[in-house]
């Protein structure tokens, strides 16, 4: 077989996935969502589960609902409903801008937020934009649900805190308040699509200055990360393009170099850099957004 | 800008040739109508499957095949030992003091590299003949591999042929001492033009400059992957063979010769063929045991690449380590050019392999330029890499990068613009036919036109200033200019023997005209793309009168079309169109006879115009070439020493090659910190001669464009130490998307070739050659603040960025 043989289930109800998971206990297992990071690694012989438990038809993890303190997201939601969510883009214009900025029409048709978040892809754009907006990854095991806050939730290259007898059902993103503005800046692989780097920006203002900030950056290191010193340069700061610029050539301070992620297409000395540009990018980007002076036509 | 297409209904005959007419192939491409080789299912079809070597150069210790035997739906599992065939995979062109190492069809003791067939398996299902391949048990006794075309010819390098390693070539090269390298990876040691008069040149000069660079490899990436269906009819002896070929004669010819079927008994058909870019020219292995397991079995075989195996075993293109010198004059005059070039040829010589870095690169060094003395030198290296061949542009674009770059370095060395060092140095109008000093003669040109053209369209001077005010804003905009040649259309046929290749080069074109007066044509090339079933209808609706609608083109099947050469090389309108051109012109000739008795009048007074014949002088005695047709096959009254029916076959061999020329000029911005390019223009001027369809033409150069793009910024195929790829998919092997390709403004003059019917020069591989260099040297334009001189391509952000560093930062 081209990819290799494996059991088909269909989960139609999250009980019934969990009670699926908890059947095949002990042999490999993976849940198919959109499909996009499994598939070609199936048909390319790199995973070959022996089940694949299809969840598609979950209802209750599906679409975008206004929660009053928040957002929540279902984890079947596709990328292209939250492109085309007005809401997502007032509230988590940093989540709603690096969806836009995942592959192509077809992916983004198809794939899902929680396949994303729960594949922990070091190059996806989902994570750092999570991170940055504070959000929150609901996942259900036997012992019912549980909240991790998205601080807690990446681990590695394809590592989360998700168990795994759990289905991750949703993402909550808070509500912002009026001068909160976002930014997703992404530099996209030529042959991939996936970001070398991608910076997502939040920054909560009341106009002139920046209150506080939270910028995360995907593709740097083995999984999604917060870049704490050049938040920690913007919070408190004036709202302008040299505070900007001090800040986001922080980016790489606290990134430990040996770690940092190194490929035929970019060293872990130009991430560095790069990381740098783009969190640059990214916070132009907000701070437009907050209404702030229109960024140099360079940039 | 870009050119409107029309419906041939809505064109007049006369005009008929030269217009944009609509692609008439186009409606069965894009609907899925048309038959690709993956299409074609035969009852009772079995499937092959190749098993590959992991690793780039290993001993064979030993293959065990039971485990696949034995699985369910297996019909035979083949290794080397097992294939009773008298050939190997040929070289079709030899060189003086060529090394050809066997080149079995499956590897006998050793794999060379990643991709080297091992085993073949054939099955009822194509899933079954994949699963199988697992089961198969290979031995291999790793070595230790090279990679580099540079390293693999000095003395301590890996030997990939130990046949080769005993004493030296029988016909050692005539340099004396030129090179120092005597591995036994050096699979030629060539040298064109004359090196003491070039090294007089360099003594004497006012000024030099030199460049280290590469042309790295590429992958071909053809839309559609290679394929075969093959079929044996035992009671007839006779192989019917479908498959991705840009040149089905050649195949038959080869694969005659390699498993020992009869040319009449072996019949080759190329289906629809999703592109090739040259790398379905070859003859590979894979094809050859698809036809033998056919036979071995008879029953038919079917065997699809997968895009992988696309990656791995496709001939790859370029691969070039280069250092080139130019020698100036006090006024900035070039005296002279001397390039050093180790070829890497990959693991075998691949069909056309030898030709590539030496008669298609070392003879385009003049490039447009009138220089009095080129000496080049070209070592070939065996490396443990998938073979290399000929890939669009073929050695041309090598060259030209060559040229381009060195001229823009003289320019810089001289302190002249540019444009004005390269107007300087072109070859004169009046110069033509001009004698390079290496070997051609360029049939004609006139180069200043085209460069002008590209100069106001970019509006050079104001954007010189441009580039002035904006560095003063710490930004960074280049300009490049490319003024390339090419030559196509390989030709002719003796000079072609001379220079080694093993097949003439002319074309085969067939003209039949039907009782009823529609026609059908046959060509020995054959597309895969290109829109020869429109351009060819064209030109002979042109010369007959017949309109165009009434035209059938037919190509790539050795049936049905006398003989032929293929596509490649822009060969198809020069050589195919002109074979076309005279056969159609021949039956004309005919047809005026048979009118000229019919009216009762001397064939010299029958004058002909738009498919009428008719009595000069006397308008109202004329008949229709359709007419003329119907009584060509009635033959009820024609010329007594005259045979019936209206059809003509020409064997057009060229006097030359054509030589179309061009300028492009990329405008790129330049963001040193990021190191990310933007192009800002990108203008290009071709002088393709003669067009017959001008939206062809225009789509021809822009896919050229997009592959030279694709070159300069993102593609290029690495292996590790190991020879283990490292780019073998498009998910690390950046094949340039829509949005990394420039929008073309794109404008032509017109320059017909002298010596061919139609005047037309070649297009197919212009927009390939010209644009990596244009890219190249807009790039280091704009990096002249930092003292950036080259970059090598792929030139990836990280390029840029690292350049500005090295050279004092950002």
């Amino acid at each position: 077989m081209y990819p290799d043989s494996f059991a088909y289930e269909r989960a139609e109800s999250v009980e019934e996935a969990l009670a699926l998971l908890d059947e095949h206990a002990g042999a490999e297992v993976e849940l198919l969502a959109g499909g996009h990071s499994l598939l070609p690694t199936m048909k390319s012989g790199l995973a070959s589960p022996d089940v694949l438990i299809d969840i598609n038809s979950i209802d209750a993890m599906q679409g975008i609902t206004d929660e009053g303190d928040g957002l929540s997201l279902g984890a079947l939601t596709r990328y292209a409903d939250v492109d085309r969510s007005a809401a997502v883009w007032e509230d988590a214009t940093a989540f709603a801008e690096a969806t836009h900025h995942i592959g192509d029409v077809q992916v983004r048709n198809r794939g899902t937020v929680g396949g994303n978040i729960a594949h922990s892809d070091p190059a996806s754009d989902l994570p750092a934009a999570l991170l940055a907006c504070g959000g929150t990854v609901v996942a259900q095991g036997p012992d019912g649900e549980r909240e991790i806050p998205a601080e807690d939730f990446f681990e590695g290259m394809y590592a989360t805190a998700l168990d795994e007898d759990e289905l991750l059902t949703r993402i909550e993103l808070p509500r912002t308040g009026d001068g909160s503005v976002g930014a997703y800046a992404k530099k996209p692989s030529p042959s991939s699509g996936y970001a070398m780097v991608g910076v997502a920006a939040v920054l909560d203002t009341d106009g002139d200055a920046i209150e506080s900030a939270r910028i995360a950056a995907n593709g740097v290191m083995d999984h999604g990360v917060r870049l704490r010193p050049v938040e920690d340069a913007l919070a408190g700061e004036p709202l302008d393009r040299d505070t900007i610029e001090a800040a986001a050539g922080r980016a790489a301070d606290d990134l430990d170099d040996v770690m940092m992620m190194s490929d035929l297409q970019a060293s872990s000395e130009f991430r560095a850099q790069l990381v740098q540009v783009y969190a640059k990018r990214a916070l132009l980007g907000a701070a437009e957004r907050a209404g702030a002076p229109a960024p140099a036509a360079s940039d | 800008m870009s050119i409107e297409t029309k419906e041939s209904e809505e064109i007049d005959i006369e005009g008929i040739l030269g217009s944009a007419v609509e692609r008439r192939e186009d409606p069965a491409l894009i609907t899925g109508e048309a038959d690709y080789t993956d299409d074609i299912q035969r009852p009772n079809m079995a499937h092959m499957a190749v098993l590959r070597s992991q690793y780039g150069h290993a001993a064979v210790e030993g293959i065990d095949t039971s485990g696949a035997e034995a699985m369910d739906g297996v019909l035979g599992v083949f290794t080397a030992a097992d294939l009773d065939v008298p050939g190997e995979v040929p070289v079709g062109w030899l060189l003086p003091s060529l090394k050809t190492p066997p080149h079995p069809l499956l590897a006998e003791d050793r794999v060379r590299y990643q991709g080297d067939g091992v085993a073949i398996v054939v099955a009822e299902e194509r899933y079954i003949a994949r699963d199988a391949l697992d089961a198969i048990e290979v031995d291999y006794e790793r070595l230790d591999a090279v990679v580099d075309p540079r390293e693999a010819v000095q003395a301590d390098a890996p030997t990939l042929h130990d046949s080769l390693a005993e004493g030296p070539a029988e016909d050692p090269p005539e340099a004396e001492g030129e090179s120092e390298e005597s591995g036994a990876n050096v699979a030629f040691d060539w040298e064109i033009g004359d090196g003491d008069a070039t090294d007089e040149a360099f003594a004497e000069a006012a000024h030099t400059v030199e460049v280290d660079l590469e042309n790295q490899r590429l992958i071909p990436n053809a839309m559609e992957p290679r394929a075969t269906v093959a079929e044996y009819k035992p009671g007839t002896e006779e192989v019917d063979v479908h498959m991705t070929s840009q040149n089905p004669h050649l195949h038959r010819l080869l694969m005659s010769g390699v498993l020992g079927v009869p040319e009449h008994k072996l019949h080759i058909n190329a289906p629809e063929v999703g592109g090739g870019f040259g790398s379905k020219i070859h003859h590979y292995p894979d094809e050859a045991l698809a036809t033998w397991a056919a036979m071995e079995l008879e029953r038919p075989v079917k065997w699809q690449a997968t895009r992988t195996e696309t990656y791995l075993t496709d001939a790859h293109g370029r691969d070039h380590v280069t250092h080139a010198e130019l020698a100036m004059d006090s006024a900035g005059t070039i005296t002279g050019m001397r390039v050093k070039t180790y070829a890497g040829m990959g693991a075998y010589l691949s069909t056309f392999a030898p030709s590539v870095p030496t008669y298609l690169y070392g003879t385009l060094l003049s490039g447009q330029y009138d220089v009095p003395a080129i000496h080049c030198n070209v070592v070939g290296a065996f490396t443990n890499g998938a073979p290399v061949d000929a890939y669009r542009g073929a050695g041309r674009p090598e060259a030209l990068y060559v040229v381009e770059r060195l001229i823009t370095l003289g320019a810089r060395e001289i302190g002249m613009d540019p444009a004005a060092f390269r107007r300087q140095n072109f070859v004169p109008s009046d110069d033509f036919p001009h004698e390079t000093p290496v070997a051609v003669v360029y049939d004609s040109g006139d180069y200043e036109p085209a460069l002008d053209k590209a100069l106001e369209m970019v509006d050079y001077d104001a954007l010189r200033e441009r580039q002035e005010e904006l560095r003063e804003e710490g930004r960074y905009l280049g300009i490049g200019f490319s003024s390339y040649i090419e030559a196509c259309g390989l030709a002719p046929s003796e000079l072609a023997g001379q220079l080694g290749a093993q097949a003439g080069l002319w074309e085969s074109g067939l003209v039949r005209v039907h009782p009823s007066g529609s026609v059908t044509a046959f060509c020995g090339t054959s597309g895969h793309g290109q829109g020869h079933e429109t351009t060819y209808a064209q030109i002979v609706s042109d010369e007959l009168g017949i309109p165009y609608e009434d035209i059938e083109i037919v190509e790539g099947d050795t049936d049905e079309i006398p003989q032929g050469m293929g596509t490649y090389g822009s060969r198809s309108a020069a050589v195919g169109g002109s074979a076309l051109s005279t056969s159609a012109s021949k039956v004309v000739e005919k047809a005026r006879r048979i009118a000229a008795h019919q009216l009762e009048a001397a064939p010299a007074d029958i004058e002909f115009e738009a498919g009428e014949f008719s009595v000069a002088g006397a308008p109202e005695r004329s008949m229709a070439i359709q007419e003329v047709a119907q009584a060509s096959y009635l033959a009820h009254d024609i010329p007594e020493d005259m045979e019936p029916g209206l059809e003509e076959t020409s064997f057009y061999d060229p006097e030359n090659f054509v030589f179309p020329f061009g300028t492009h000029v990329a405008v790129v911005e330049v963001d040193p910190e990021s190191g990310e390019i933007d192009f800002e223009r990108y203008v290009a001027v071709d002088d393709v001669g003669n067009q017959i369809n001008p939206k062809i033409v225009e789509g021809q150069i822009h896919g050229g464009i997009a592959q030279g793009v694709g070159q300069a910024l993102y593609e290029g195929a690495e292996y590790d130490d190991n020879g283990t790829l490292l780019t073998g998919s498009m998910q690390d092997y950046a094949v340039p998307k829509a949005e990394h390709i420039p929008e073309m403004e794109i404008d032509n003059t017109v320059t017909p070739s002298p010596h061919n019917p139609l005047g037309v020069k070649g297009v197919g591989e212009a927009g390939t050659i010209a644009a990596p260099q244009a890219v190249v040297n807009a790039v280091t334009d704009a990096l002249q603040p930092f003292g950036v001189d080259h970059i090598d391509m792929p030139i990836t952000e990280e390029k840029v960025w690292r350049a500005v560093n090295d050279a004092g930062g950002s």
